[in-house]
């Protein structure tokens, strides 16, 4: 028989987020829905420390190598017939501006003088490849030019160039999951920062973040993007986190600077102002914890529709730059290849990037419910 | 009213300026010196002074915005720098095709989606409601480049019920020729998003008085939903459809892209593939003045849809 003691220590109240969290786990969707997620993610992480998908370019098919479950294909039936066969003759290019520093070179050496430029494995004419050679011989290292085994079938097919379909996915997921990540933080470091000021300090700090919000708002936000990436010429994973960060950064902002004009004159801000707690302190240590919940969720609603946008940017051919892949560049291949019968890029593209998008977006509504149970 | 008219035309103008000032540091001060875009990669000095010259980038900064605004006054932007074409003429000409497919567009997703959301609000709850919340969400999750690719190829180059792409002369031939998959594309990808906002809109109606009030008078279910809940649901429906529309012009660039339709959207992309800076300075610029004038139109609107609404 146990008694209840009366001066037991009061048990602290959980938080906001102690309580948030144990609404989240009694939503079966919303744990599935993170569990998908953080799978995501854990790749993302050994793709970008490179354990996976460190060789996703390796050519480990034949072209357009279908999916092993459909069988192999001849050559004839992928419609690469040629692809790879050397060309006999590779026309001298008349206006190679190193072409007379090499032929001096060479004659500097006395090798094979005026000899045509061996192929390459691709079939490309390489002028460099004796010098090549000889600084690799130099230092000891064997040639690389060992001819791979070429395989029929893939488990998820192969691209053009025999990438693996499924290494190339793991690879695009990384870029696009952290474009998505990282300009969705910036966007609502962003947002949160200027909510505050505009929030906490009023008067003409108010006005000027609030025209800056109405102009940007009265752009549409796709204009918006376009016309900077239109400006900005250089291509590069950098840009575009800048584009979509630069330019989405105002529904947080709202939001914040909503709850930093309630918050302010709450008894807590006072008591805090009471004891002598600066500007900086009442807005970042005391307001921000208790309003923290509010960037949380509109920074994973950003994070889903930043990758949708940069799959659009990358598509159109502003996002990443070339030689980097992402889901919007496979997509812009599988476009072509579905003409050509070729359905496994575009099926493994659209598979990941449905999977993800669908699991952050239950998790997310689910948090919204679990971090404000008023709203529903 | 026309005091509450001029008073908010008056707003606006702060805010406009605020665009016209952000499209002329993005395009004269971040872009760098269009000069050497526009005279490509084989120029000599005298060219590009010739086209500083021309285009009046050799000007200080301020009579460089001076000539900004004149342009925007005036609708005259010159010439597009690829095609010649005067600027005013290309958006003059681009407006009809991008009208044709998304004006019928709009119509239908929204009683669509009202409909739906309707229905589906009316069955809260039930296995049906989530299955359709379920779906929704993973609908929305699919990339609408992949519902285009995928359309694209299926029902009009697989089966041919659609011309792959075109545009002809004959609006009629326009409208249900060519516009049919494109409003089709849509209407797939725009109906979810909107049926679940929807949805919520009406559930907040659903379970009012008023409701059972109409129910114990004894009227039927559908006048209950579409008269009495529809109306008082119509602010953030209005809104939100209200709120969509110059977005949807420049949203419906894929669409118009894919199936080669001269429209706005289609403009944008070129001009942006081929470095065309009047063009999308000028689209820029005509598409927030219309984003504030419809958020004008639909403050006015409310006051059509709701007697009790003051307008300040």
């Amino acid at each position: 028989m146990s008694k209840p003691t009366i001066n037991a220590p009061a048990r602290p109240s959980p938080g906001l987020w102690a309580l948030a969290w144990r609404r989240l786990r009694s939503d079966r969707l919303a744990i599935a829905g993170l569990l998908i997620v953080a799978c995501f993610l854990v790749t993302l992480l050994l793709s970008a420390a490179g354990l996976v998908a460190r060789n996703w370019d390796a050519e480990v098919g034949v072209n357009y190598a279908p999916p092993t479950f459909v069988g192999a294909q001849s050559a004839e039936e992928r419609g690469v017939e040629g692809m790879n066969a050397p060309e006999a003759a590779v026309p001298d290019n008349p206006r190679d501006p190193l072409a007379e520093v090499l032929r001096k070179l060479r004659a500097e050496r006395g090798a094979g003088a005026a000899v045509a430029p061996p192929l390459d494995y691709y079939g490309i004419a390489d002028p460099l490849a004796p010098e090549i050679a000889a600084i690799r011989a130099g230092e000891g290292k064997a040639a690389p030019a060992v001819a791979l085994e070429r395989r029929a079938t893939l488990p998820f097919g192969a691209d053009k160039w025999g990438h693996d379909i499924i290494l190339k996915t793991i690879k695009g997921s990384e870029t696009s999951i952290l474009v998505g990540l990282t300009s969705a933080l910036l966007a609502t470091v962003l947002g949160t920062l200027f909510g505050a000021v505009a929030g906490y300090y009023g008067k003409w700090a108010d006005d000027v973040f609030n025209w800056f919000y109405s102009v940007f708002t009265s752009v549409p936000y796709l204009l918006l993007i376009l016309a900077v990436a239109a400006v900005l010429q250089q291509k590069g994973v950098l840009t575009i986190v800048l584009i979509l960060g630069l330019t989405g950064w105002t529904g947080v902002f709202r939001l914040v600077r909503a709850e930093y004009m309630k918050h302010k004159a709450r008894e807590y801000v006072q008591a805090a102002d009471a004891i002598g707690a600066s500007d900086l302190r009442k807005m970042f240590v005391h307001i921000l914890p208790n309003i923290s919940h509010i960037p949380f969720v509109q920074m994973s609603i950003l994070t889903v529709g930043f990758i949708k946008s940069e799959v659009i940017l990358s598509f159109l051919g502003f996002g990443v730059p070339v030689g980097v892949t992402s889901w919007g560049s496979m997509l812009n291949e599988a476009q072509n290849e579905l003409i050509l019968g070729k359905w496994w890029q575009l099926t493994a593209a659209t598979t990941a990037m449905a999977v993800l998008v669908t699991s952050f977006s239950l998790f997310t509504d689910a948090l919204r419910d679990a971090l404000d149970p008023k709203l529903k | 009213m026309s005091a509450y008219i001029l008073r908010r035309l008056w707003q606006m103008l702060p805010t406009l300026m605020g665009v016209v000032l952000l499209v002329f540091l993005l395009f004269n001060w971040v872009g760098g010196d269009p000069a050497y875009i526009l005279a490509g990669k084989m120029s000599n000095p005298e060219q590009i002074a010739n086209i500083r010259a021309q285009l009046g980038v050799d000007q200080p900064y301020w009579v460089q915005l001076w000539i900004f605004v004149k342009q925007i006054v005036t609708f005259d932007f010159g010439a597009s720098w690829s095609t010649g074409e005067a600027v005013s003429h290309v958006l003059a000409t681009r407006l009809g095709p991008s009208l044709t497919v998304l004006v019928p567009l709009t119509i239908l997703e929204t009683l669509i989606a009202i409909g739906l959301a309707l229905g589906v609000a009316y069955v809260r709850g039930s296995l049906t409601d989530r299955m359709v919340m379920i779906a929704c969400t993973v609908g929305m999750s699919v990339s609408i480049l992949v519902y285009i690719i995928v359309f694209q190829y299926w029902l009009a180059y697989k089966l041919g019920l659609f011309p792959v792409q075109g545009w002809g002369d004959n609006f009629a031939e326009n409208l249900f020729h060519y516009s049919a998959l494109p409003i089709l594309i849509g209407l797939v990808v725009s109906i979810a998003p909107d049926l679940r906002l929807f949805r919520t809109f009406f559930l907040d109606e659903i379970n009012q008085d008023y409701v059972r009030t109409a129910r114990a008078k004894g009227l039927s279910e559908p006048t209950i939903l579409w008269v009495h809940v529809l109306r008082n649901a119509a602010i953030p429906v209005v809104t939100h459809v209200m709120s969509n529309l110059p977005a949807l012009l420049i949203g419906a660039f894929l669409i118009e892209r894919f199936f080669s339709i001269p429209g706005i959207g289609r403009e944008i992309i070129l001009a942006v593939e081929r470095s065309d800076f009047p063009v999308i300075k000028a689209i820029t610029v005509y598409v927030a003045a219309a984003t504030m004038l419809f958020n004008l139109l639909t403050d006015l609107l409310y006051k059509a849809i709701d007697p009790r609404v003051q307008l300040e």
